[in-house]
């Protein structure tokens, strides 16, 4: 047993090494240039295809697989060079959602791209035979490469800390990480060291794919894949540290291999407690520096209640949106519940995102455990309708006022991350445990009920969207909403003026994860089912997108901007095999063109 | 006994220690001003005074009650505050900003239903009116000038009906008649039995309007007296104008308009 | 040798207007449409194939004269392997595009959420891929039929093979959704129903399309099993392949695998595809009956490649699509839920039909082994089994079908 759990933890080293290269790469990246990159998956999975590209060209001796994994690198960081110069570079003054909104926008046109370029089907490398060999360790075969991965991951760690410590560029590295006042106080032209900064994250990240290439096909999935698993690799091991990313690689992987050895039923959801633990316990990582607060640059600006002519407007759709669902069919009924249900779920982020003050990466959290409260209520205990809506509100607001205790107590990239943790812990509870959910093949057959037919299902998911919307406007022009936004606006005049922000800001939480369950819980009905889907990453950035097109600053951008994504999405859809890659220029246009949303 | 008093107040930064042993006491009516050269530890003890950082030792006591705890306890308890770089309620209008303090003071903050720019609205044109912004009731908070930024926080203070008021240089940023004004309308606070202690930069602001003075260096208060005494004292002299064994004065330029 | 998606999506186009304006219609016959949903971008080396052989039938069957008098025309729409998006797409394709038939469906929990879309809106829809028994037995519905053998039936037909072998203790690795835990649940009692000494020592359900290769083949090794039962398909397939090729897994153990004697994945093994594996799938470069050879020539002078598997499956969903509206004479839902049943319609495997008592084809697959053949994997000592002969009794199906 003891040399079973040692060849499980050096086949955990070996992944190890690969996930430490992209992680590094993001760490650097967000370090100097504060941008959390999303696409930076996407620069992973272009390395693995550029990777595939030449390898499948070369002879397949160990000296040309190392050159052509040098060259896919260099690609990739050339790739990531223009990104920063022609994209990247026009963000950085923008809020850090709207940057992080820009590379999602990135990661879905570089997805299509990808798939244009090279084709939907996965390329699996003609492996050398040295690339098949192995070593005999501890009794067992052990893969010849996996030991070569094992030994790249400090040799990069260490050619990092060479550069860092002895370099000119190093220096400037890390100063800009640790003071970025300081550059321009040394005379530094942070363009040049931006762009830089990002060709060698760029660089890393395509080193990685490329040398995950002989244990994994080059595949349309790296990217959401490794993304996800480096943000858990950054946080754990702390934003802007090398080393700490390297600790918390080693940490990851192992913990991976382990868990499929020892909690097979549990693999998923391993890593993500293990990021939601340590930054409950120590919100800068395990080796990141506390990051000082940057939010009180922030303006903000006047909020008022919606003009007469707005009112009349939204009237107008309400309207609009009852007559068409009435009269028209049934798939016009579909897209209408489902913007109706868009339009709660945006506003009920918009509550924490808004007036709260606080960046919540992961609201599919709510939205799905509302959605699986519903279900589950209607399957297992045969609830009518609105005792099961009413489950969903209560089991959604309750969970996030239970998880928003930790959450309060974080603010910027550390709680966005934690929000993100904890959607990604109910995502894989939702996809692993399938005893109660289902797993992947999520929970059928939760239609509303024949008696109340189609159209007044319609209309009762219409009137609780307009009314949750209307009842949290309620609440946010009320003392409460008020309260809520003097926190934010200045927390310690606030303070003394004995307003609780914290408890204010938990009580936001709970009212935005219970509406947030309404809108999943009229999902699940409208939809007839429910699937780990509606708690995954892509569902709480559906919601960042909505709110920020729209506009924080009003109730009215997160409604318009949840009509406008809603809208888009679907026509795209069902217009052309490369929607991702139209919404994702749709969303770059957008976000240069109105960073403050549609509605100012 | 005094209604507002702290002793033996203490506390360092990382080995660097700010304050070293702080006793003073306010009594309501009084208006006494805490001065010194920069570093010299008066932000830190406000700091403590307000219940934005805790002491590492000593304590702070209102009316003979033990006061500890968070910025909510010692609001809650009728210590208000206004900082040295104002802060405000950037989103709402001014009159909200009042309005959102007063529902706060009035613990009517967890209501949900009715709009809050409806309710107080006579008692915040009252305050407002008090510091001289009801002309600009209905403007943005954001868009206000310094002075009136300041004047704005202090009504925001002034609507938790505070029975000590803490402010950090309340006239930074203003004109000097605009100075004077701010200064007697602190006067008035005090007259109407608020203690009232306060860090000035302005040394014709102290002089004129303190009833008493305390002067910090290096973390321990150096003296204490009437302004005339104050005046007087070879200690604080030495202080502002370096010693007579030639010493670089400490505080060179800061004494007035700075 | 990949189509990649311009020149796929081009070929639909040229073959659906060649079709629309075949002079052998009268200009009012309205084309049947049928509105097909699967997962093209997500599992694209079975799908590809599978869209080609959709479009070869279609064209045979407008170049025949259509079905009942009126040409067939395909909507297709890539679900990306998401059960949220499926339906989305399933309620524009009957909403908007006003769709005669519902059909496709890759992954089984796809195929069940379009199955439970199809009940509740009483619309007709054929499964090609969906292997799932759940299908046709525990959630079948009337509305519902499906082309393929199901979990049940490949795990018998593996059974009988691996009943045989002396191997006692056994090890599973699935991909963890409906297909892998049915397909594990279905071998388990079907090959300890014939050898009661057997016994399961490991079971792996790593997560579809994202099998930590290494690990489990490393937690596979640790249990020391006589025998693997293999349901991991495509990119996750040729991962454990690889590495249990490296770490020596496969040496002297036995192995039995659903699905992979299929080209589609063989050829993604290369030269690294295993000998001697138990296996369904389809020996493609092997037949010799009419049937196939004259499906191969088709396909081959269409496309230029040969045909795989999806090729198959493809080609017989739209068969049997035709077929069963040919039967009811109507596209009318109810007429054609009622009138598929008992269709007879031809397949590159022979003459199948859609069973009345559960909705299931008898369309069969092929058992044999693998070996490695020039480079390639191919597959040897095949024989084809019928899907009725891997079916249980009318009674069983009763009991498992509740809908009837």
């Amino acid at each position: 047993m003891l040399s079973t759990l040692a060849i499980q933890a050096l086949t955990g080293l070996a992944s190890a090494s690969s996930l430490f290269l992209v992680a590094s790469g993001l760490s650097v990246i967000f370090g100097v240039t504060r941008v959390v990159n999303f696409a930076h998956g996407s620069l992973c999975m272009l390395g693995a295809y550029l990777g595939w590209s030449v390898l499948s060209r070369l002879p397949h001796d160990p000296a040309s697989f190392a050159a052509g994994v040098v060259m896919a690198s260099l690609g990739v960081a050339l790739f990531g060079a223009a990104l920063e110069a022609t994209l990247l570079r026009r963000l950085y003054r923008a809020p850090a959602l709207l940057q992080l909104l820009a590379t999602f926008a990135v990661l879905l046109v570089m997805q299509d791209g990808v798939q244009h370029i090279w084709g939907p089907a996965d390329l699996p490398l003609p492996r050398g035979v040295w690339l098949r060999s192995f070593v005999p360790l501890l009794g067992e075969r052990f893969p010849f490469y996996d030991l070569i991965l094992i030994a790249i991951g400090p040799l990069v760690l260490l050619a990092l800390w060479m550069v860092m410590a002895r370099t000119r560029f190093g220096v400037l590295l890390r100063a800009a990480t640790e003071n970025r006042d300081m550059l321009s106080a040394l005379g530094v032209d942070e363009r040049f060291l931006f762009t830089a900064v990002f060709a060698l994250g760029a660089g890393l990240a395509g080193l990685g794919g490329a040398l995950s290439l002989p244990e994994n096909s080059a595949n349309l999935g790296i990217d959401l894949r490794v993304v996800t698993d480096a943000f858990v690799v950054v946080v754990v091991g702390g934003m802007g540290s090398i080393a700490g990313a390297y600790l918390a690689a080693v940490l990851v992987g192992v913990m991976q291999a382990m868990g499929i050895l020892l909690l097979p039923k549990a693999s998923l959801v391993l890593v993500f407690v293990l990021m939601a633990l340590v930054l409950v316990l120590r919100p800068q990582g395990v080796l990141g520096q506390k990051q000082t607060q940057e939010n009180d640059g922030e303006r903000f600006h006047r909020v008022r209640a919606a003009p007469p002519w707005q009112r009349i407007a939204g009237l107008a759709v309400v309207l609009l949106a009852l007559a068409v669902g009435l009269a028209g069919g049934d798939f016009a009924r579909s897209v209408l519940e489902e913007m109706a249900i868009a339009v709660l779920f945006a506003a009920s982020l918009h509550v924490l995102l808004g007036p709260g003050g606080m960046i919540s990466f992961g609201h599919a959290a709510w939205f799905g455990i509302g959605a699986y409260a519903v279900a589950l209520t209607t399957s297992t205990l045969a609830a009518p309708l609105p005792l099961a809506l009413l489950a969903g509100v209560l089991a959604a607001g309750a969970v996030a006022a239970i998880v928003g205790l930790v959450l309060v107590r974080l603010s910027g990239v550390s709680l966005a991350m934690l929000t993100l943790a904890f959607a990604q812990i109910a995502w894989a509870v939702a996809t692993q445990w399938s005893e109660v959910t289902g797993g992947d093949d999520g929970i059928l057959g939760i239609w509303p009920p024949s008696g109340l037919g189609a159209r007044l299902f319609f209309l009762l998911c219409l009137c609780l969207s307009v009314g949750g919307v209307l009842l949290l406007r309620r609440a946010l022009f009320a003392p409460f909403g008020y309260a809520l936004r003097a926190s934010r606006d200045a927390a310690s005049r606030a303070a003394a003026s004995g307003i609780d922000g914290a408890k204010l800001r938990l009580a936001a939480f709970a009212l935005a994860g219970a509406a947030a369950g309404l809108a999943g819980g009229l999902s699940t009905f409208s939809k007839g089912s429910v699937f780990p889907g509606s708690l995954a990453i892509f569902r709480s950035v559906d919601a960042l997108a909505m709110v920020l097109l729209g506009g924080v600053q009003s109730m009215v951008g997160p409604v318009v901007g949840a009509l406008a994504y809603t809208g888009l999405f679907d026509t795209l859809l069902l217009a052309s095999d490369y929607w991702r890659a139209l919404l994702g220029i749709t969303l770059l246009a957008l976000i240069l063109w109105r960073p403050q949303g549609l509605v100012k | 006994m005094s209604l507002f008093s702290a002793q033996n107040l203490t506390k360092s930064f990382g080995g660097v220690a700010a304050v070293r042993g702080v006793s003073l006491s306010v009594d309501a009516g009084e208006m006494v001003a805490l001065i010194g050269p920069n570093g010299a530890g008066k932000s830190s003890c406000f700091a403590m005074l307000g219940g934005q950082i805790a002491p590492d030792r000593g304590a702070i006591g209102l009316d003979g009650q033990p006061l500890s705890g968070s910025p909510l306890d010692f609001a809650r308890a009728g210590v208000a505050r206004s900082f040295q770089i104002a802060k405000i309620f950037a989103s709402m209008s001014v009159r909200e900003n009042v309005q959102t303090a007063l529902l706060a003071a009035h613990r009517r903050l967890w209501r949900f239903w009715r709009a809050a720019d409806t309710q107080a609205m006579a008692e915040a044109d009252t305050l407002l009116a008090r510091v001289g912004l009801s002309t600009l009731a209905e403007q943005d908070a954001a868009t206000l000038a310094y002075g009136d930024t300041k004047r704005l926080e202090l009504a925001i203070a002034l609507a938790a009906r505070p029975r000590v008021l803490l402010l950090d240089e309340p006239t930074a940023g203003m004109a000097r008649p605009e100075r004077r004004a701010a200064m007697q309308l602190i006067a008035s606070l005090a007259a109407d039995g608020i203690a009232v202690l306060f860090t000035e930069h302005d040394m014709d602001a102290v002089f004129g309007f303190a009833s008493r003075i305390l002067v910090m260096d290096r973390g321990r208060l150096v003296a204490e007296g009437s302004p005339a005494e104050i005046a007087a004292d070879p200690v604080v002299q030495a202080v502002y104008l370096g010693t007579p064994d030639g010493s670089q004065p400490r505080a060179a330029g800061l004494s007035a308009g700075a | 040798m990949s189509l990649n998606r311009r020149t796929l999506l081009a070929t639909t186009g040229a073959a659906l207007t060649a079709g629309a304006l075949r002079p052998a219609f009268a200009a009012a016959a309205a084309p049947i449409r049928i509105g097909e949903i699967n997962s093209y971008t997500a599992i694209p080396a079975f799908t590809l194939p599978y869209r080609k052989g959709m479009e070869l039938a279609v064209a045979q069957i407008n170049a025949d004269g259509g079905v009942l008098g009126r040409p067939l025309e395909l909507l297709v729409r890539d679900d990306a392997g998401k059960p949220d998006d499926t339906l989305r797409l399933a309620a524009e394709l009957v909403g908007e595009q006003k769709v005669d038939v519902l059909a496709g469906g890759y992954l089984s929990n796809v195929g069940l959420a379009l199955s439970d879309f199809a009940l509740q809106n009483k619309r007709l829809f054929v499964a090609g891929e969906p292997l799932t028994d759940a299908l046709v037995w525990q959630k079948g519905n009337r509305y519902t039929y499906r082309l393929r053998p199901s979990t049940y039936m490949q795990a018998l037909m593996l059974v009988e093979e691996a009943a045989k072998l002396p191997a006692k203790t056994w090890a599973t690795v699935a991909p963890n959704y409906e297909y892998g835990t049915s397909t594990v649940k279905w071998f388990k009692q079907l090959l300890l129903a014939r050898r009661p000494d057997v016994k399961f020592v490991a079971d792996q359900l790593p997560p579809l399309g994202k099998i930590d290769a290494g690990a489990v083949v490393a937690a596979i090794e640790q249990a020391k099993p006589q025998a693997i039962f293999n349901v991991t398909f495509g990119a996750d397939l040729t991962n454990f392949v690889r590495q249990g090729n490296t770490r020596g897994l496969f040496d002297g153990r036995a192995v039995v695998s659903v699905l992979s004697g299929e080209p589609e994945y063989l050829e993604a093994l290369g030269d690294e595809a295993p000998s001697d594996w138990i296996v369904t799938g389809y020996p493609v470069v092997g037949v010799t009956d009419k049937a196939n050879t004259d499906f191969i020539a088709a396909y081959k002078a269409k496309f230029n490649e040969a045909p795989k598997m999806g090729s198959v499956v493809g080609y017989s969903l739209i068969k049997s699509i035709a077929a069963g509206i040919a039967k009811s004479k109507s596209t009318d839902q109810d007429a054609m839920a009622a009138g598929f049943a008992g269709a007879h319609f031809a397949t590159p495997f022979g003459d199948a039909m859609w069973r009345a008592q559960d909705h299931q084809s008898t369309l069969g697959t092929y058992v044999g082994r693998t070996a490695l053949k020039d480079g390639h994997g191919v597959m040897v000592n095949w024989r084809y089994v019928d899907g009725a002969s891997a079916l249980p009794s009318d009674d069983m199906v009763k009991t498992l079908r509740p809908a009837g």
